[in-house]
C-alpha cells in the first residue's frame, strides 16, 4: 500500500531506518521535546473533545493520529516563517506558541480567529477548503517582493487537495517561484470520500505536473517529516521555489465530532494503522536508544493533565462577545453591505450597537 | 452540597433530541470528570458523553429508551461545597456562548435538519444556516389563525433577521408564501401578513387530506394538504445505496422468477410449542426463523442456489457458505445486513442472530461490515398485510426468497376444504446461471421444510 519512495527514518516497532537522502539530525533531548510535543497536544485534543460532548464547544476537529506530521512539520519551521492552517493543525499551532485555549474559541463561537496571525505568523483557521493554499502563496510572493529570507507554508487535507483554490495555488507558486512548501496530510478520508478515489496517482506525484517536487514521508514518523519539511523550507527561503510534501497519515478518529466514521470505514483498517502509531513509535526509541525511564514519560502524562484542566477552565470562563462584533473583523475597511447588515441587528434589538 | 445539572448537549451541530442507549452510570455514583456517563444515538452517530463534573450522580432524568430533549436535564450531579473541584467552575447550564437557554416557546425539531457532517444545519434548499435559539426573546404569542400548518423537517426560507422579526409578531413563517428570488420570504411578505386581512373568505373549504407525516425514502415527508405541490428530495445516503444498487441489478442480471403456495400450520404450531419452552425464554422467535433456517437448508441441497455471476471473468461463483441477507425496513430507509456464515446456525443461533440484526438495523447501528459479502437473501413482505412480492436482487447474488402473510385459508386435503395457515412464497434469481427447474426444486425444498419443520431440522 505504501510507495516504496516514503521516506522513512523511524519504523512503527520505533527502530531507525535508514535513507540514501535524509538523515536524523535530531539529539536525544530534542526528540524527547517532540515525544512531550505529541503527547501533550494529544491530551489537549481528547479534552476537546470531551467538552464538545459536555456542550460546551459547538464543534471539535480531531487531530489523533496526525500528531507527527503536525508537529515534526511544526518544529521545523523558523520563528519567520509563515503558516497558514485549517481547522485541524492544533499540533502546528502548539508549535508557533499558540495558548491552547485560544485554539479553542473559533469552536466555541466566541471568535472568528482566536489569535493574532502576525504575532505567532500563523494565520487564522481556513474553514473554507484549501483557500488558504492562495492566501499563502500570495504572502510567499510578498516575501519574494520584500527579499526576504522566509518561507510560507501552508496545510492541507488530501480532500482539500482535489480544491481549485489548492490546484490554482499550485500554478501561481510554479510561475513565480514563490518560497512555500504546500504541506498535504493525507489522512486517507476526506471525510467519507476515500484518498484512493480523489487521487488516481499518489498525491505527492502531483507536484511534477506543475513542475516541482514532491515528496512522500511517513505522516506518523515525526523525525522523517521534521527533517523533510526543514529541507523543503530551506530550499523555499534561498530561491528554490515550492514543494509538495505527502504526509501519509491517518486520522484515527471522526472528521470532526459531527461524524460517526463507523458508517463508511471498517474496523480492519483502523486496527492495521493502530500499529503504525506515531507517539507509540518515538516512546520506543527513546527508551531503546536513550535509555529514557518511563517514569519521564509519566511526568509528561502528568504535565499534560495539569494543562488539560488549565484548557477546560480556560474556556468555561470565557465570556460570550456582542453578536454585533462579528462584523467587526470582515473587512479591513469599511464596506456598504457590513454596515447595512451591522445597522439591521441593532434595529432589530439583536444588539445594543455598543461598537 | 451543590447541585449541577447537566443539560443534554446537541453533539452534532443543530440536533433537537437523544434517544438513551445505555446508561454507564446510576444514581449514588461517584464519578471523575471525564468519565463515560451514557451512551446517546442521536441523527447522526451513537455517541458516549464524558461526566463534566466530578461528584456524585443525583438523578437520571430519563430511561433507556427514552428520546430526550437537547438543552434539557439530563443528569444531577451533587459536586458537593468544595470550591476549587475543577469542574464545577462553570455550569454548562450557564455557560455563556452555548444556546442553552431552554426556550420553551422555540419550536423544536421544525425546520432543523440535522447534518451528518460539515457546519450547519440543512434547511430545506440545503443551504448550511445557523440558527440559534436566544434567551430572553420576547415571548410567542398563538400562530396566527391562518391555516394550521406543521412543516416538520423543512424550514421556510428567510433570513435571521426576518425570522426575529416574524416570532416577534408571532407569525408562523410556514404560513407564508415568499415574494423574493427563490421563494425568499422578505421583510415585505411578513408585513404584508400582519395586516388585517380583507378579503372575503369563500363560502366552501377546499378538500384536504390528512395533516399527518408519512415515511418515505428514509425520512418524514409532509401530508397531502401542507406540503409543497411539488418536492424535490437529494438521492443521498441509504436511498443512494438502494437505487444504484437496484438499477445495477436490475439491468445486469435477467431476472426471472417462480411462486408456490404452502400449508404452513405446522410452522406456526411449532413456534407456539417452542415459545413456551424455558430455554427460549430471551429469544424473540418469528415465522422468518424457520423460512431462514429453510433457505440455508436448500441451499446445503443446492449449493448452485448459492452462487452468482462473474461476468467480467466469465465465471461463475459457488459459495459453500451462506451470508444471509435480510432486507430491513429502517427508519433510514432499506438496508440488507447479513447474518455470515448463516448455514451454520441451528433454530437458537438462527433467532438469536436475527434478533441481533433486527436490532442493530432499528437502532440504525448496523455497520459496513454487516452490509457486505451477502450470497443469498430474504425479503420479508409478510409483517405488510401482502401475500407476496417480485422482488430484485440484491447485486452479486443469485436468488432472493420473498416471504408473504401467513393467512388462514381454505385447503384442500384428502378432497376435504380445511382451514389452515397459508403462506405464499417467491423466489427471484438471475436467470443466468440458475434455471427455472432448478429455482422450482429449491422452492419447493423450502415449502416442504415450512410444512413439516420439525422432521426437516432432523433429516438435516
Amino acid at each position: 500500500m505504501i510507495d516504496e519512495e516514503l521516506v522513512q527514518l523511524l519504523s512503527p516497532e520505533g527502530e531507525r531506518v535508514e535513507h540514501p537522502e535524509y538523515q536524523s539530525t535530531l539529539s536525544g533531548d530534542e526528540i524527547f521535546g517532540l515525544y512531550r510535543d505529541m503527547a501533550i497536544i494529544r491530551r489537549l485534543c481528547n479534552e476537546s473533545t470531551s467538552l464538545q460532548r459536555q456542550g460546551q464547544l459547538a464543534l471539535w476537529a480531531p487531530i489523533q493520529g496526525q500528531e507527527a506530521a503536525q508537529i515534526g512539520a511544526g518544529r521545523a519551521m523558523a520563528p519567520t516563517d509563515f503558516s497558514f492552517p485549517t481547522y485541524r493543525e492544533h499540533g502546528i499551532a502548539w508549535c508557533r506558541g499558540i495558548p491552547p485555549e485560544n485554539m479553542l474559541r473559533l469552536f466555541r463561537a466566541v471568535s472568528n480567529g482566536g489569535w493574532d496571525p502576525q504575532k505567532y505568523r500563523h494565520s487564522v483557521p481556513t474553514i473554507v477548503l484549501g483557500n488558504q493554499a492562495l492566501h499563502a502563496v500570495g504572502y510567499a510572493m510578498g516575501i519574494q517582493r520584500d527579499g526576504a529570507e522566509e518561507a510560507a507554508i501552508t496545510f492541507f487535507g488530501d480532500g482539500a487537495s482535489s480544491q481549485g483554490d489548492t490546484l490554482e495555488a499550485f500554478v501561481w507558486a510554479a510561475s513565480f517561484n514563490a518560497p512555500i512548501v504546500f504541506f498535504c496530510q493525507n489522512n486517507q478520508w476526506g471525510i467519507s470520500t476515500p484518498s484512493s478515489l480523489q487521487s488516481k496517482v499518489p498525491l505527492y506525484r502531483r507536484a511534477e505536473g506543475f513542475g516541482f517536487p514532491g515528496v512522500r514521508v511517513d505522516g506518523n514518523d515525526v523525525l522523517a517529516v521534521y527533517e523533510v519539511t526543514k529541507r523543503a523550507l530551506e530550499s523555499a527561503r534561498v530561491g528554490g521555489g515550492p514543494t509538495l510534501i505527502e504526509a501519509y497519515t491517518y486520522r484515527m478518529g471522526a472528521h470532526t465530532t459531527s461524524d460517526d466514521p463507523t458508517r463508511y470505514r471498517i474496523d480492519a483498517e483502523v486496527e492495521v494503522w493502530k500499529h503504525r502509531d506515531p507517539v507509540e513509535r518515538v516512546k520506543a526509541l527513546l527508551a531503546r536508544e536513550y535509555e529514557i525511564k518511563s517514569s519521564a514519560f509519566d511526568e509528561v502524562g502528568a504535565e499534560a493533565d495539569v494543562m488539560a484542566l488549565k484548557l477546560r477552565e480556560d474556556v468555561l470562563a470565557m465570556s460570550r462577545p456582542d453578536p454585533i462584533t462579528m462584523f467587526d473583523n470582515a473587512y479591513a475597511t469599511e464596506h456598504p453591505l457590513v454596515e447595512e447588515g451591522r445597522r439591521e441587528m441593532i434595529e432589530l434589538g439583536i444588539s445594543a450597537g455598543s461598537h | 452540597m451543590s447541585d449541577e445539572i447537566f443539560l443534554l448537549p446537541d453533539v452534532g451541530e443543530g440536533l433537537v433530541e437523544a434517544e438513551i442507549v445505555a446508561w454507564k452510570v446510576k444514581e449514588g455514583d461517584v464519578v471523575t470528570l471525564n468519565q463515560p456517563l451514557v451512551d446517546i444515538e442521536t441523527a447522526k452517530a451513537t455517541v458516549e458523553l464524558p461526566s463534566p463534573y466530578a461528584g456524585v450522580v443525583l438523578k437520571l432524568h430519563g430511561n433507556v429508551g427514552d428520546v430526550m430533549e437537547v438543552h434539557k436535564p439530563l443528569i444531577t450531579f451533587d459536586v458537593g461545597g468544595d470550591a476549587s473541584a475543577p469542574a464545577s467552575a462553570a455550569p454548562a447550564s450557564a455557560a455563556p456562548s452555548t444556546p442553552s437557554a431552554p426556550d420553551p416557546e422555540a419550536p423544536t425539531g421544525a425546520g432543523r435538519e440535522a447534518v451528518l457532517v460539515g457546519y450547519g444545519v440543512a434547511n430545506e434548499d440545503g443551504l448550511a444556516t445557523r440558527t440559534h435559539r436566544r434567551k430572553g426573546s420576547p415571548p410567542v404569542s398563538p400562530p396566527a389563525p391562518i391555516a394550521q400548518t406543521t412543516r416538520p423537517g423543512l424550514a421556510p426560507r428567510s433570513t435571521p433577521p426576518v425570522r426575529l422579526y416574524a416570532k416577534q409578531h408571532g407569525l408562523d413563517l410556514a404560513t407564508l408564501t415568499g415574494s423574493g428570488r427563490d421563494g425568499l420570504i422578505t421583510r415585505r411578505d411578513v408585513e404584508q401578513a400582519l395586516k388585517p386581512d380583507s378579503t372575503p373568505r369563500p363560502a366552501s373549504t377546499p378538500v384536504t387530506g390528512p395533516t399527518t407525516t408519512s415515511h418515505f425514502v428514509g425520512r418524514d415527508i409532509e401530508s397531502w394538504s401542507t406540503g409543497p405541490k411539488e418536492e424535490r428530495i437529494p438521492v443521498k445516503g441509504v436511498l443512494r445505496s438502494m437505487s444504484e444498487a437496484m438499477v445495477q441489478s436490475a439491468f445486469s442480471a435477467p431476472h426471472a422468477a417462480v411462486w408456490v403456495r404452502v400449508d404452513a400450520t405446522r410452522t406456526v404450531e411449532l413456534l407456539a410449542g417452542l415459545k413456551k419452552h424455558p430455554n427460549l425464554a430471551n429469544v424473540r422467535l418469528s415465522p422468518l426463523t424457520i423460512v431462514a433456517l429453510a433457505l440455508c437448508d436448500a441451499a446445503r441441497h443446492f449449493p448452485g442456489l448459492n452462487s452468482s455471476f462473474d461476468a467480467a471473468n466469465s465465471e461463475v461463483i459457488v459459495r459453500r457458505s451462506v451470508n444471509l441477507g435480510i432486507a430491513a425496513d429502517t427508519p433510514r430507509g432499506l438496508i440488507v445486513p447479513n447474518i455470515k456464515g448463516a448455514d451454520e446456525l441451528d433454530l437458537v443461533g438462527m433467532a438469536t442472530a436475527l434478533n441481533v440484526l433486527v436490532d442493530k438495523a432499528r437502532n440504525g447501528t448496523t455497520t459496513p461490515n454487516e452490509m457486505i459479502g451477502t450470497t443469498l437473501t430474504i425479503t420479508n413482505v409478510g409483517p405488510f398485510g401482502v401475500d407476496a412480492a417480485m422482488p430484485i436482487l440484491p447485486p452479486g447474488t443469485g436468488a432472493i426468497l420473498a416471504v408473504g402473510q401467513i393467512a388462514k385459508s381454505p385447503w384442500v386435503i384428502d378432497d376435504e376444504i380445511v382451514v389452515r395457515h397459508v403462506v405464499e412464497l417467491a423466489l427471484a434469481f438471475d436467470h443466468r446461471q440458475i434455471d427455472g427447474a432448478m429455482a422450482s426444486r429449491v422452492l419447493s425444498h423450502v415449502g416442504a421444510y415450512l410444512g413439516d419443520p420439525a422432521t426437516a431440522m432432523i433429516a438435516g
